[in-house]
């Protein structure tokens, strides 16, 4: 089987990657100043809704139902789209889906498309497949088009160059775009404005993801704050979209609650600036030939576990990776894929398929479970739950370490109190260690904690030496 | 009324001070307190990193030491957690286990305990406190009533300290980049001690604070609560 380019190729596992991000201290400020913006602002358009919790609620409830009948609802969508003139592509995997659009591509003669930016594609390596068959593909949101010009990657979901500032940014446009340019963020939008408009009149091809499709009329709909995919969807010949199995909703109704749901989870907005819907075909109007490529690559392997599916509810909100305190302070591509934070760290590894890869594996541990991910989370997915769970896995797949064997004699050791009270009396001895009740270095694995805190002496009785004397 | 404490294993066995806070101030209040010897460790450490099928028999075992008793209370807002939350998705059914605030606050109906701490305090929440056992503001309106205590607000108080049990050891350098802001904020309040309802927690802001020889002093909620003129809390350490 091909490998999924969820991941990126030669990554180091996260402890390895975040080793170096930690250091990075223009990265470390940049991604300070950016998530302790956003996470104020998504509380306080948050603590405007009264009903809030009624609707994580929903749509916890709406997404379950659609997973639990996708089967039925994907060849609803099918037919849906088919009759309003859409032409629906099944993929399994990136490396069907990408052929599939680069046979697309080639059918139209295009060399060069625009793009709306979509998780989806990026999940799949959908430009760099193109751009290997001779159509380079030029991304249009602003973020993304950073991340490329930049011959960067991203790292975030919703803000893919949040880790760079503004004199980062105009120096990548300087060098890429050959104009004087300021780091005033206005000017450096009209750049980016220029940069593009030919591109949007004169492309015949565009390419897009989805954030919903509704399953019953065969709607699919798009969010966006910068007017360039609406561009991208109303204004070339041909628009191909890009999405993952689970997007579907229902039906209209269900759509509102994530219209609700979304745009505060995300960018702190009351209303999303640009929802673009379309359905099929209109003679005369916007795209004239729709194509749907709905990609698999690893939902239905993650489908079937009861306790990670739930990861597939994620709606790519992004506000568990702006109160994340990892994200905080390694940055999104210490996750070594599109998808970062706390959703990339149950996702990624699942949509991956195999815990033998060490770099998956890794991502799971990437967390100090302390839940604020699931506090925000608007479809209320219980990261830290499926996290602990895919530990599991992940011990599972690695056998027998030094650490499991530790593991298994320290079970050994509390299952029973006499063997524990043994261990606490043995371990009393460490005190030895300790000058002023401190213990500044300890061997290895012990040297993990105390490379940077101290560690405390053993007391000279425990607890329950004093009980038994006391009042045993 | 008759309770049984839960001292958690890290509690016993290098926080005894913190057991012993717990007993003292809950025979202060009224209770009769059990301390069943046959106890040991929640499990969470092993059901945190991976390995469930360890922290299974040591839930059970949870569920048979404690059988019988009406109120379990952890100094530990992680262990009771792991208890109510975590213990009945390995098919345990644990008699009802309360966090040492949640105790005080809802089952005794108590905020103020008769405590005296002439110190400069400030409060760690701890996560699995607030996100799993919903404690919100009961250790402060705890604090809020303790006679001398001078209590300073926590800056940015419920980002995570860092700690995460392995985590700390599996990531650690990230875990320490976290505490290294969690010491930030604890040092910008000019507090003497940093108080939090959770020894894993203060062992970690705590062992920064020691490493860094900043003076500021880790004493765990039970202890501050436990300290009365007559019999006031003594630094052991």
């Amino acid at each position: 089987m091909a490998r999924n380019p969820v991941t990126w190729l030669g990554s180091p596992t996260f402890p390895k990657a975040a080793h170096k991000a930690l250091a990075d201290t223009q990265l470390r400020q940049n991604l300070r100043k950016a998530t302790g913006t956003i996470r104020g602002r998504r509380a306080a358009a948050v603590a405007e809704m009264t009903d809030w919790e009624q609707l994580r609620v929903a749509g916890e409830q709406i997404k379950n139902d659609v997973l639990a009948r996708l089967d039925t609802l994907l060849v609803q969508l099918e037919e849906s789209v088919t009759a309003r003139g859409g032409v629906v592509h099944w993929a399994r995997d990136a490396e069907e889906a990408n052929r599939i659009v680069l046979d697309l591509c080639r059918e139209e003669q295009a060399t060069e498309v625009v793009k709306v930016k979509s998780m989806a594609t990026a999940e799949i390596g959908l430009n760099e497949a193109l751009e290997a068959g001779g159509v380079h593909a030029v991304e249009t949101d602003l973020a993304e088009l950073i991340v490329q010009l930049g011959d960067d990657r991203p790292s975030h979901i919703l803000v893919p160059a949040i880790h760079r500032n503004r004199s980062e940014i105009r120096e990548i446009f300087q060098r890429r775009m050959g104009v004087e340019v300021s780091d005033e963020p206005a000017d450096l939008a009209e750049a980016a404005r220029v940069h593009l408009r030919e591109k949007f009149l004169t492309t015949k091809v565009a390419i897009s993801g989805a954030n919903f499709a509704v399953a019953d009329t065969g709607s699919i709909v798009v969010l966006e704050s910068e007017g360039n995919g609406r561009m991208c969807l109303t204004l070339p010949d041909t628009l191909i979209t890009v999405m993952g199995i689970e997007k579907l909703v229902p039906s209209w109704q269900d759509l509102e609650v994530f219209l609700q749901l979304l745009p505060r989870s995300s960018t702190a907005e009351r209303m999303n600036p640009y929802t673009s819907v379309w359905t099929g075909v209109t003679p005369g109007d916007g795209p004239q030939r729709f194509h749907l490529v709905l990609i698999d690559n690893g939902r239905t392997a993650t489908l079937r576990d009861s306790v990670g599916r739930q990861a597939l509810r994620c709606i790519r909100c992004s506000a568990c990776l702006n109160v994340c305190p990892v994200y905080e302070r390694t940055g999104g591509q210490s996750y070594g894929s599109v998808y970062p934070g706390p959703i990339g760290a149950i996702l990624t590894p699942q949509l991956v398929g195999d815990m033998r890869d060490p770099q998956a594996a890794s991502l799971p541990y990437a967390s100090s479970l302390c839940g604020a991910c699931f506090e925000v989370c608007p479809v209320r997915i219980d990261i830290p739950s499926v996290l602990t769970h895919l530990r599991a896995e992940a011990v599972e797949a690695k056998g027998r370490t030094a650490e499991s064997v530790a593991m298994a004699a320290a079970a050994w050791m509390f299952k029973e109190a006499s063997r524990y009270e043994k261990a606490q009396r043995a371990g009393a001895l460490a005190r030895f260690l300790a000058r002023d009740g401190r213990i500044t270095s300890l061997p290895w694995p012990g040297s993990r904690w105390t490379s940077s805190r101290d560690a405390p002496a053993p007391p000279s009785e425990s607890f329950r030496a004093w009980w038994r004397r006391n009042r045993g | 009324m008759r309770v049984a404490l839960f001292a958690t294993c890290l509690t016993d066995t290098f926080f005894p001070e913190t057991a012993r806070a717990v007993v003292r101030l809950l025979e202060r209040l009224g209770c009769s307190v059990e301390f069943p010897l046959d106890q040991t460790c929640c499990g969470q450490m092993h059901f945190n990193t991976g390995y469930r099928e360890h922290a299974r028999p040591l839930a059970r075992k949870y569920t048979d030491v404690f059988a019988g008793y009406d109120h379990v209370v952890a100094p530990s807002g992680s262990c009771a957690g792991m208890v109510r939350e975590i213990h009945p998705t390995l098919g345990e059914s644990p008699p009802r286990t309360f966090e040492l605030a949640e105790f005080l606050v809802d089952v005794l109906g108590v905020t103020d305990v008769g405590a005296w701490f002439p110190h400069r305090v400030t409060y760690h929440p701890t996560c699995h406190s607030l996100r799993m056992l919903g404690v919100g503001d009961k250790p402060l309106a705890l604090l809020r009533a303790v006679k001398a205590l001078d209590l300073v607000e926590l800056p940015d108080s419920t980002h995570c300290c860092g700690f995460g049990g392995t985590f700390a050891v599996k990531n650690a350098e990230t875990s320490t980049a976290m505490l290294a802001d969690k010491m930030t904020c604890v040092l910008s309040t000019g507090a003497e001690v940093v108080s939090a309802g959770d020894n894993s927690c203060l062992m970690h802001i705590g062992g920064g604070l020691s490493r860094l020889r900043t003076g500021v002093r880790p004493v765990h909620l039970a202890e501050i609560l436990a300290s009365t003129e007559e019999d006031p809390w003594l630094a052991t350490r």
